[in-house]
């Protein structure tokens, strides 16, 4: 796919002046963005020692940038719980009638130990779209006319992002653990872009999120995992139908004590399929021949229609 | 029913925007108007991006207008000469207006620049337009008071490269048609519309042609500027939607066939009050929306369109 130069530009200005990279994570394969992820995990962490931060990371973070991060202790090297998953599909194909989809997510814990019975076991499961670029835009009354005064510009959102739990996510999950993994919806939204103008940029971003959680494409589903025995989960996650195209994210988190003991991914591509495909691949790689095809449709739509109603007129 | 359209990503309902190509191809057989100052605004209603819905609509006004100019050209209402001198000057204005609108761009706020363009224009144009169709409704009523002149003489006709406008039954300086093409050439750029709605006014009152040969000759020139419009975009920003453009093209045919029935049973007088009351309407629900308090004051803009 061609893409313009400011696609290019702009993720590479960001990967530089913010060691965040948003839209690496997107085109890579499943196996580099584990990597990544796990990467950014440990970056996230290094970043909340005192010394390593820097004045301009500080207010990155939704949603209270003064706040410190906790550091949270490494995973033991013997994990005693490990979950294996799987999806009723990996892969989502967009027709001219796509009428968004079903994702059944289904797995098991894997234990060699007795199950705890100290603690209780919670999974949480996250699908996430590709992160795009945006601008949140406030209205003002000047001259007695509402105009777009003040924006946050932030650098990747996930276009799409949905969370499953088993259970009320604040009681399940410690802050700094979502923090690490980034699981609750504020958390999902990746960083501002570039320097920020207004004062507070909280009402900016909660707007967002509001916006978005009422298109739906934000998502918090509490309690529809199913968990059985402590061993045996299920989630049904329904992918809207207004999909745009890219590698989403499945990422199956098992809960004990509030921290995060294993965490499973999986990758969806979402493609579009025939028709959708060749015309989409047509406006952007001849769009001079896409645009001529539009033009010759227009006019042999309106040629026939005034051929068939002067025919319509004499009969 | 839905349909996913490949270049906007969404999902839509065919039916709705079969039914929306339809109203706005009736209004353009009528009155000789593009409708690209309905359709656009109607789309951004039905949750189309922005840039998808100016480009797509540009595309589909091109075959309502084909689609009307035919059954023109079968009548003889359309002033050939006319239309290519408007649209010499239109050229240059859109290639003009395309510069302003990055002007715009590069400054901010090129959507309140254009709101405010819209508000303006249709608002002037309407009134002005529902002021003189009304009094010439009244004078027809009156009996007539003597033989009234054939049309009359302005500044216009006083310029210098006179041609005769057959069509039109005007002998005039070619000066002022490409004059008012470039001025609806710019503005029509900058608002993303064929500008048929300020080209027919125009042609009417300050050309002093034939309201029957006006709208032909508008729905001729503005084939080619929106065709222009719809290759500058596919081109240069891959924003049109060739499914959106089918459905609402598949409506729009139609609804021009039967607005161009209409019109030739409808008197004049009563077409021009009808296009006034429209413009009005619209121009009225655009400056609505500047001035009542937003439902929500944040809205998000996704990057890049």
């Amino acid at each position: 796919m061609a893409w313009p130069p400011r696609y290019i530009a702009l993720p590479a200005l960001l990967l530089a002046m913010l060691a965040a990279p948003p839209l690496l994570a997107q085109q890579a394969g499943p196996e580099a963005s584990e990597q990544e992820a796990e990467a950014e995990a440990q970056r996230d962490m290094g970043r909340a020692t005192p010394d390593s931060g820097a004045a301009a990371d500080d207010f990155l973070l939704y949603p209270d940038p003064g706040r410190p991060r906790a550091v949270v202790p490494e995973n033991e090297a013997e994990v005693p719980e490990k979950v294996v998953a799987g999806l009723s599909q990996d892969a989502v194909s967009i027709t001219a009638t796509f009428d968004g989809s079903d994702i059944l997510i289904f797995g098991a814990v894997k234990r060699e130990t007795p199950i705890p019975t100290d603690s209780k076991l919670d999974v949480v499961v996250t699908v996430e779209g590709p992160a795009q670029p945006l601008t949140i835009w406030r209205k003002e009354r000047k001259l007695g006319i509402w105009i777009n005064t003040e924006r946050v510009n932030i650098g990747a959102a996930p276009s799409f992002y949905a969370v499953a739990t088993t259970g009320p996510l604040d009681q399940i999950l410690l802050p700094e653990w979502d923090m690490r993994y980034r699981i609750s919806i504020p958390l999902a939204m990746r960083s501002f872009a570039g320097p920020v103008d207004v004062a507070d940029t909280v009402p900016f971003t909660q707007a967002m999120i509001r916006l978005r959680e009422d298109e739906r494409v934000y998502r918090q589903d509490t309690g529809s995992v199913t968990l059985t025995e402590e061993t045996l989960f299920r989630a049904n996650i329904r992918l809207p139908a207004s999909l745009i195209e890219g590698d989403y994210k499945t990422r199956i988190l098992l809960l004990r004590n509030g921290q995060v003991v294993d965490v499973h991914r999986a990758p969806i591509e979402v493609r579009k399929v025939g028709l959708e495909r060749w015309l989409y691949r047509l406006a952007f790689d001849w769009p001079l021949i896409y645009g001529l095809m539009s033009l010759a449709v227009a006019v042999l739509a309106g040629w026939g229609a005034s051929t068939m109603a002067r025919w319509l007129r004499r009969a | 029913m839905q349909i996913y359209l490949p270049i906007a990503e969404i999902v839509v309902n065919p039916l709705i925007l079969v039914g929306l190509g339809g109203v706005v191809g009736l209004m353009s057989g009528l009155f000789g108007v593009g409708g690209g100052f309905l359709i656009t605004p109607l789309l951004f209603f039905i949750g189309i991006p922005p840039p998808i819905a100016v480009a797509t609509g540009a595309n589909q006004v091109v075959a309502s207008s084909v689609s009307g100019v035919l059954a023109h050209v079968k009548r003889r209402t359309v002033d050939f000469r006319m239309g290519g001198v408007l649209l010499a000057g239109g050229l240059v204005g859109s290639w003009l207006g395309v510069m302003v609108f990055n002007f715009l761009q590069s400054q901010g706020q090129v959507d309140l620049a254009v709101q405010l363009c819209y508000v303006v224009f249709l608002g002037l144009i309407g009134l002005m337009m529902l002021q003189e169709s009304l009094r010439a409704l009244l004078r027809s009523r009156q009996p007539s008071t003597g033989r009234r002149r054939l049309h009359q003489h302005m500044w216009v006709h006083r310029w210098p490269l006179k041609m005769k406008f057959r069509a039109s039954g005007l002998y005039i300086s070619a000066i002022p048609p490409l004059m008012i093409g470039l001025a609806v050439g710019v503005l029509a750029a900058i608002m993303g519309v064929g500008g048929g709605f300020i080209m027919v006014p125009a042609m009417i009152y300050l050309l002093g042609m034939p309201t029957k040969v006006v709208i032909g000759t508008s729905l001729f020139q503005i084939i080619f500027v929106t065709a222009f419009t719809t290759l500058m975009h596919a081109v240069n920003y891959n924003t049109v939607d060739i499914m959106l453009a089918v459905l609402l093209i598949l409506g729009g045919v139609v609804g021009a066939q039967i607005g161009t029935v209409l019109g030739a049973r409808l008197r004049a007088e009563q077409l021009r009050i009808l296009l006034a009351l429209l413009v009005l309407a619209v121009c009225g629900k655009l400056a609505l929306d500047l001035f009542l308090t937003p439902d929500d004051l944040y809205s998000i803009a996704t990057g890049g369109r």
